[in-house]
């Protein structure tokens, strides 16, 4: 990566919006994320903040404002769009599909061939053998429908399927929600090293505490608009808490359209 | 981790691997012939029932030419089935292709044309299921039970409600010839060898092109495929259009054994005996999970058990009652069989 794109951000989200049936769950947000940087995005169930990712990972088609890519606008209107520009997603719910196994959900919608057209097993097992093996050493049930896996399995396999495809931005959507402390150590240290291979990461969560001390960045969403965003060495977990419960402002932050005045 | 111990670790893994793919694979075989038992039982207790008149040459090749449009249906309603969805329409389908198929043989000099009328009015029936299905986003059940109905209607009016004869027709030897084997011992009917092409071509599609793959993904979690970048919409109407095709397919191998087509009588509720070998071989209603392997198995069941009662001469009445109790019989054992392993 050259030393410009540390200037322009990897993503820039720009005022947007979208409302369902006349509720705006998202009302003229922004959003920025640089090479390399962990953003937490945060605020409580309904603030809009899975609302506006999914308008960045192609799940909703926005009703106004613009995506950069590079400082590049970028067209997302489906999740494939958002893959051809390295975006990839975990979703809270995981988005597996239950009933094929590990290696195919890993390659569903990206599936490798033989030089015949047909489907390259082999292949395909023994990639996903090599990312599993980076993720979580122990997992071997490639064969196994994923509806029999546990919960930290799945999220394996859910992580592998998002940074197998040289993602160089990742959005993690509750990511250890599902997960007992032993696994959601092991998604920690991922989130590290992901980092430091210049990849930009969000975190989505209602916990302030699954994503302070990953994130170098947080930004506060309340009733669908931006409290402030703050970096978390200038503010401390009370201070966000307070963004995120009242939508206050604390100095060191930069307010948003949904600032308390 | 140092290198040698990961790598120690790899090998302990892949023996254990192999023996949980050897499980799987095994799960699998029985999950894909769970009905296989049902089907010997039924043969050897028609054969011993009819003092050795079922396991003949001569019937069992009658047996696998009734099977053989039956199968044909059954594999295109497999398709549609694992995405979670119904295809009515099959059997009006199946007449209104009959009904060109018969009319394209009259022109002289161009028999065959037939064949190719035939399949692509059923490509194009399920064309327009598919395209109901996928762009408009209509419930399977209600596009093609109202296809069930405006097809018949179709395939009525293009012979003018009248039935078609061709007495010559090019393409005859699919109904009526057969292979032999060997000569004097063992032939199959045309019929029988199409139907396994189908269910091999069908296999080799569902198990090792990508079509395959989106078609079990879209049935397990529509919207995790949406999500995985899977065109769910193109992998909709191509089911149905498989479905339609395969329909056509039908019609071809019904007007060639025939001689005729008629738009009122053809194929009528033959929808219901491919849907009933499709869930007799364990395909999910659901969607997602089912194998071609199984709708072979209870198409088989199905023309076993027509085949058999007829030889035994119980009247037309009682082998409904009997077919329908059978499929529901069947269906119950296999629940209680596989019940803690995958919901079916």
């Amino acid at each position: 990566m050259s030393t410009s794109s540390a200037a322009t951000p990897l993503v820039e989200m720009r005022d947007i919006s979208i409302a369902f049936g006349g509720v705006k769950a998202v009302d003229r947000a922004s959003l920025e994320l640089y090479p390399g940087e962990v953003v937490g995005l945060l605020g409580h169930n309904g603030a809009g903040k899975s609302t506006l990712i999914k308008i960045l990972s192609g799940a909703y088609a926005r009703d106004a404002g613009q995506i950069f890519i590079d400082g590049q606008e970028a067209r997302i209107d489906n999740p494939r769009d958002a893959k051809a520009y390295g975006i990839e997603t975990i979703y809270q719910t995981l988005a597996l599909a239950d009933n094929v196994d590990a290696a195919s959900n890993l390659f569903l919608g990206r599936e490798l061939l033989t030089a015949w057209g047909t489907l390259d097993d082999a292949a395909m097992e023994s990639q996903a053998r090599q990312v599993m093996g980076r993720l979580n050493p122990n997992f071997r049930r490639f064969k196994d429908p994923v509806k029999s896996l546990s919960g930290g399995q799945r999220q394996s396999v859910a992580i592998a399927r998002a940074i197998h495809f040289n993602a160089r931005i990742l959005i993690m959507d509750e990511p250890t929600a599902a997960l007992g402390p032993a696994e959601t150590a092991q998604v920690g240290e991922l989130i590290k090293q992901l980092k430091r291979e210049g990849i930009g990461i969000f975190l989505i969560s209602h916990d302030i505490h699954d994503v302070f001390d990953l994130a170098d960045r947080v930004t506060v969403m309340k009733n669908g608009k931006v409290v402030g965003s703050a970096r978390t060495s200038d503010v401390s977990k009370d201070d966000v808490l307070g963004m995120i419960i009242l939508g206050k402002c604390p100095p060191g932050a930069i307010p948003g359209p949904g600032a308390a005045s | 981790m140092s290198e040698l111990s990961a790598d120690a670790k790899q090998k302990f893994i892949s023996a254990d691997r192999a023996a949980a793919s050897r499980k799987i694979a095994m799960k699998g075989m029985m999950q894909a012939l769970g009905m296989l038992p049902i089907l010997v039982i039924l043969t050897i207790g028609f054969h011993l029932m009819t003092d050795g008149r079922f396991f003949t040459g001569q019937n069992i090749s009658i047996v696998a030419q009734q099977a053989a449009i039956n199968t044909v249906l059954a594999a295109g309603m497999t398709f549609v089935i694992l995405t979670g969805g119904i295809d009515l329409s099959v059997g009006s389908i199946l007449a209104a292709s009959a009904m060109v198929g018969v009319i394209a043989s009259l022109i002289p000099g161009w028999g065959l044309l037939g064949i190719p009328a035939a399949l692509l009015t059923g490509l194009f029936f399920g064309l327009i299921n598919g395209s109901l299905v996928a762009f408009l986003q209509l419930p399977p059940f209600i596009v093609t039970l109202g296809g069930l109905t405006a097809i018949r209607g179709v395939a009525r009016l293009i012979g003018e409600d009248q039935t078609v004869f061709n007495p010559d027709l090019s393409f005859a030897f699919i109904g009526n010839g057969s292979l032999t084997l060997i000569p004097g011992v063992l032939s199959i009917p045309v019929l029988a060898v199409i139907a396994i092409l189908v269910i091999l071509v069908s296999w080799f599609v569902l198990r090792r092109t990508i079509l395959g793959t989106h078609i079990y993904a879209v049935g397990g979690n529509p919207a995790a495929a949406r999500l995985s970048g899977i065109k769910v919409w193109r992998v909709l109407l191509v089911v149905y259009a498989i479905s339609g095709l395969l329909a056509g397919l039908g019609g071809v191998m019904s007007a060639a054994r025939l001689y005729a087509a008629n738009g009122l009588q053809l194929g009528q509720s033959y929808e219901l005996d491919a849907i009933a070998a499709v869930i007799l071989g364990g395909t999910s209603f659901i969607g997602g999970i089912g194998s071609i392997w199984g709708t072979l198995i209870g198409a088989l069941i199905i023309a076993v058990l027509t085949n058999g009662l007829i030889l035994l001469g119980v009247s037309d009445i009682w082998q409904f009652i009997i077919k329908g109790l059978v499929i529901i019989g069947a269906v119950t054992l296999d629940r209680f069989r596989t019940q803690g392993g995958a919901r079916t």
